[in-house]
């Protein structure tokens, strides 16, 4: 089989992939295809059907669908492929991929594949939740997904689990089919979003349980209640037909779990530099995948911005000599990038993005061998958004590894 | 209350449940030329005891020599291997090693292998530690010995029944779901009440699992035997996983601990399990946190490498054990009546051995087909050609285990049709994958619409 040829080959056509096919069209790279698995391009926001969307890429607030066409049609229009129904299947070395359309097996040679499969929620296995395996357990993606694009309606009076961002777009989502959950629950000591959602809750008369512990569903053929201890210790027994298990993203890794580029074992997705760029300099990655996870507005930049380094990249590529940047500490859960190519300083990501295991107000250094490249005050919650500034660190042009630390 | 489908006429056999010992006893009966009728109480087939193992294909090795068990293992083992190609089930050939992790387990591993042989499985060799280390490097170094066993195979547990009960009905029988069987009499031939009308049978095969001691007592007022379930929890690890074991690891049975198994499954996962809890309940196949975490961290002591790996889900199996070490198997000639209870965990590897030594039992007086139709399964295995892969699949709806279109609406199209969601999952691994359902609940609760007994969405939405 000879393979078809293109100049990038984009896979996973949702907020950052569409951003960035349309971005490198734009400056004009060749020959760019979207190669996304869903029958249509767009990714999580087309089964969002709520707002905020789109103020900072259009200036306009919309409701996800739309955000999601509208991100699908400016790409279209500058001129990128968007190949629907198109899983990829491998990524081999130098860009090969493997693909299944429904007409069978083919493949795609790419100069560069960007990888933007984005994010998916832990599933109740994932987390350990005991109990009974009944229908009515659903991720905030599969209730949006049935609701939005098939409208099903999974149950009436759900539990949401967890107290995420996505925990209240679930919620939202409750509205829209015009049913109350019964209860949010939360198994981390306070909520898990930020506070001034709390009267949310109080004002839509639906009690919060945080600092849970031994979660327990039962239900024979459907959900009938979800059991746990509250933070006192009390047993509580809420009926239920359905449970929301919502947040705790992970990046949908899967391909690169099966393929030969390096992963973070902090992000769950792939080794990158400050270009995005993955252990093998053919792929590079954008969006959530990078780490879980960003609003579209953040992955949308993300995918202007590794468009650029994409297209740059093409005419001249980076240095491939990089030091990995890590950590020790177990207060930190992860950083992104794990990589840096000090031989270049333009071009790359202003900040490295942290990930907390639990609340953090510290002094952060960024050590190589004896030197103090740089040092900053980190302050923050899990799950929270966390940039720092990469600059300082790469000007000292490290060539060893870099190492964060963390005092006090 | 009516009778059931062929009025006036009656069957030669009717088998109560439809488990994997109760798919195979349909098939062998079938080729045998017999009338068959599967009553289940469940919406779907392999409801009970059968939906939960850990998919080996077992030898007998370690089977009490002499007992029944062990007879029907063997003999299942054999068949299986011979029919499996025919019926398109996929076998990974992975072998197994058991492993001693500490002295007192090191002791019993002579008896081990000379037991292994007393059975007649005389490939089994014994292995170094460095041996154990060099085919398995990613195991942890503390193992002390073991030996290998080359013939403990994995096997696709659902598909395996789902294809005996395929080719039994594709060659005349029936399967009667939904269908307790409440009472019965007999009177030269068996009248049976179930919970959908009369069925009248010249004979009855009770393979009604962690139900055997009930079905027993209502149709002969007596039961020789009682089911004590004893329930066995599992983690199922993702399949990056895999890369880190390819031989199955046994443990060693000793007094004090009962050890876990890994193994891959054929599917590309990795399990860790089981436990063994005695219980009342015939039900309650839970799960538990606290000890799904003491499964992972005895996982992780024997493979390190699983601490950095992601758990896919997790699952509970009930085994229908009772107060006896065999399996209870009674032949009562003067009611036309098999007893097939007691079948532990084993049954998925001595069903054909059983379905064999019933017949046997029961003496039917049919004439064998000559040409049975042999119906196809797909092979839903990660090790074997998927549909996928073949031209007009029809675009993948399941992405983390990569099921086509085509074969979802087989299946739902299927002589077979799943009546759960459940039963749709154990049929094409939809909904099984790292995602638990993100992606595909809403492709698939759009695609079974109106095809489900028990629907994806609200009961109550109309």
């Amino acid at each position: 089989m000879t393979d078809e040829r293109c100049t990038v080959a984009v896979v996973g056509g949702g907020t950052a992939g569409l951003a960035l096919a349309r971005e490198l069209m734009r400056v004009q790279v060749g020959r760019v295809v979207v190669l996304e698995r869903e029958a249509e391009a767009g990714g999580i926001p087309r089964h969002c059907g709520h707002y905020p969307f789109g103020l900072r890429e259009y200036r306009r607030l919309m409701k996800g669908p739309d955000y999601a066409r509208l991100n699908r049609e400016r790409a279209k229009a500058a001129g990128a492929e968007i190949r629907t129904g198109t899983t990829v299947t491998r990524l081999l070395p130098g860009g090969r991929l493997e693909l299944s359309t429904p007409c069978g097996p083919s493949s795609l040679a790419a100069e560069r594949v960007v990888l933007c499969t984005g994010v998916r929620e832990s599933s109740r296995a994932q987390r350990l939740v005991s109990g009974d395996r009944p229908g009515g357990v659903l991720s905030t993606g599969a209730l949006q997904g049935s609701v939005y694009l098939k409208g099903i309606k999974p149950f009436q009076r759900p539990v949401i689990f967890g107290s995420e961002l996505v925990s209240f777009s679930a919620f939202q989502t409750c509205a829209h089919l015009g049913i109350s959950p019964v209860a949010m629950v939360e198994e981390e000591s306070r909520i898990v979003a930020r506070k001034l959602f709390t009267p949310y809750l109080w004002l839509k008369r639906v009690p919060l349980y945080t600092g849970v512990s031994s979660p327990r569903i039962l239900g024979k053929n459907r959900v009938e209640a979800l059991e746990f201890e509250d933070c006192n210790g009390a047993l509580q027994t809420f009926e239920t037909d359905g449970i929301i298990m919502s947040g705790r993203f992970r990046p949908e890794s899967a391909l690169l779990r099966r393929s030969h580029i390096a992963i973070d074992p902090g992000t769950g997705g792939p080794v990158v530099d400050q270009f995005g760029r993955c252990s093998d300099p053919t792929y590079f990655c954008a969006g959530n995948l990078l780490r879980p996870a960003e609003t579209s507005g953040w992955c949308w930049t993300e995918g202007i911005e590794t468009a650029r380094r994409v297209a740059r990249d093409l005419g001249q590529p980076a240095p491939s000599t990089s030091v990995p940047l890590v950590t020790k500490d177990a207060r930190l859960r992860f950083v992104v990038p794990q990589r840096l190519t000090a031989t270049q300083l333009e071009d790359g990501m202003e900040h490295m993005y942290l990930g907390l295991e639990t609340a953090v107000n510290a002094t952060v250094m960024a050590r190589c061998g004896d030197r103090v490249l740089w040092s900053g005050s980190l302050r923050g919650r899990p799950v929270r958004r966390i940039t720092l500034p990469l600059g300082e660190i790469l000007r000292a042009r490290p060539d060893a590894p870099v190492e964060l630390t963390l005092e006090g | 209350m009516p009778a059931i489908s062929n009025a006036g006429q009656s069957y030669d056999v009717a088998i109560i449940g439809a488990g994997i010992v109760g798919c195979a006893l349909a098939r062998r009966f079938t080729l045998d030329g017999a009338r068959v009728v599967v009553l289940e109480k469940a919406l779907d087939v392999l409801d009970g005891a059968s939906k939960g193992n850990s998919a080996i294909l077992h030898t007998g090795f370690d089977a009490p020599p002499g007992s029944l068990e062990q007879a029907c293992i063997a003999a299942g083992y054999r068949e299986y291997l011979e029919t499996a190609e025919k019926l398109g089930l996929p076998v990974l050939k992975s072998g197994a090693m058991v492993l001693a992790w500490n002295e007192e387990q090191a002791g019993q591993l002579p008896q081990l292998i000379e037991k292994a042989c007393e059975n007649g499985v005389h490939d089994v060799a014994p292995l170094t530690r460095s041996q154990i280390l060099k085919r398995e490097p990613n195991i942890s170094d503390t193992v002390l010995g073991g030996f290998e066993i080359p013939g403990e195979h994995l096997i696709d547990p659902w598909a395996t029944a789902h294809a005996y009960m395929l080719q039994a009905l594709a060659n005349g029988a029936e399967l009667i779901r939904d269908a307790e069987v409440l009472s019965g009499r007999f009177d030269r031939h068996w009248t049976l009440t179930t919970t959908q009308g009369e069925v009248v049978a010249g004979h009855v095969v009770n393979s009604a699992g962690l139900y055997g001691d009930v079905v027993d007592e209502r149709l002969l007022g007596r039961k020789s035997f009682s089911i004590r379930p004893r329930k066995g929890q599992f983690l199922v690890f993702d399949k990056a996983a895999s890369n880190l074991v390819s031989t199955t690891i046994l443990p060693v049975p000793t007094k004090t601990t009962k050890g876990v198994v890994i193994c891959r499954t054929i599917f590309g996962n990795v399990l860790v399990g089981p436990t063994a809890e005695d219980q009342e309940s015939r039900t309650d196949a839970s799960t538990d946190r606290s000890t799904l975490q003491i499964l992972r961290s005895k996982g992780v002591a024997m493979l390190p490498g699983l601490a950095s790996c992601e758990v896919t889900t997790a699952y509970a199996g009930l085994r229908p054990a009772c107060e006896y070490q065999d399996y209870q198997i009674a032949y009562h000639a003067d009611h036309a009546c098999v007893t097939v209870g007691a079948i532990r965990s084993t049954g998925l590897s001595s069903a054909l051995g059983i379905a064999q030594h019933v017949a046997g039992l029961l003496g039917l007086s049919g004439k064998p087909l000559c040409n049975p139709v042999i119906p196809q399964v797909d092979r839903l295995s990660e090790y074997h050609a998927r549909d996928w892969q073949e031209e007009g699949n029809d675009g993948i709806v399941c992405h983390c285990e990569l099921v086509s279109r085509r074969e979802i609406e087989r299946v739902l199209d299927g002589p077979m049709p799943p009546a759960t969601i459940q039963g749709l999952k154990r049929r094409t691994r939809v909904m099984m994958g790292q995602c638990q359902g993100f992606y595909c609940t809403a492709e698939l609760a759009e695609m079974t619409r109106g095809k489900l007994k028990r629907p994806l969405g609200c009961d109550h939405d109309g």
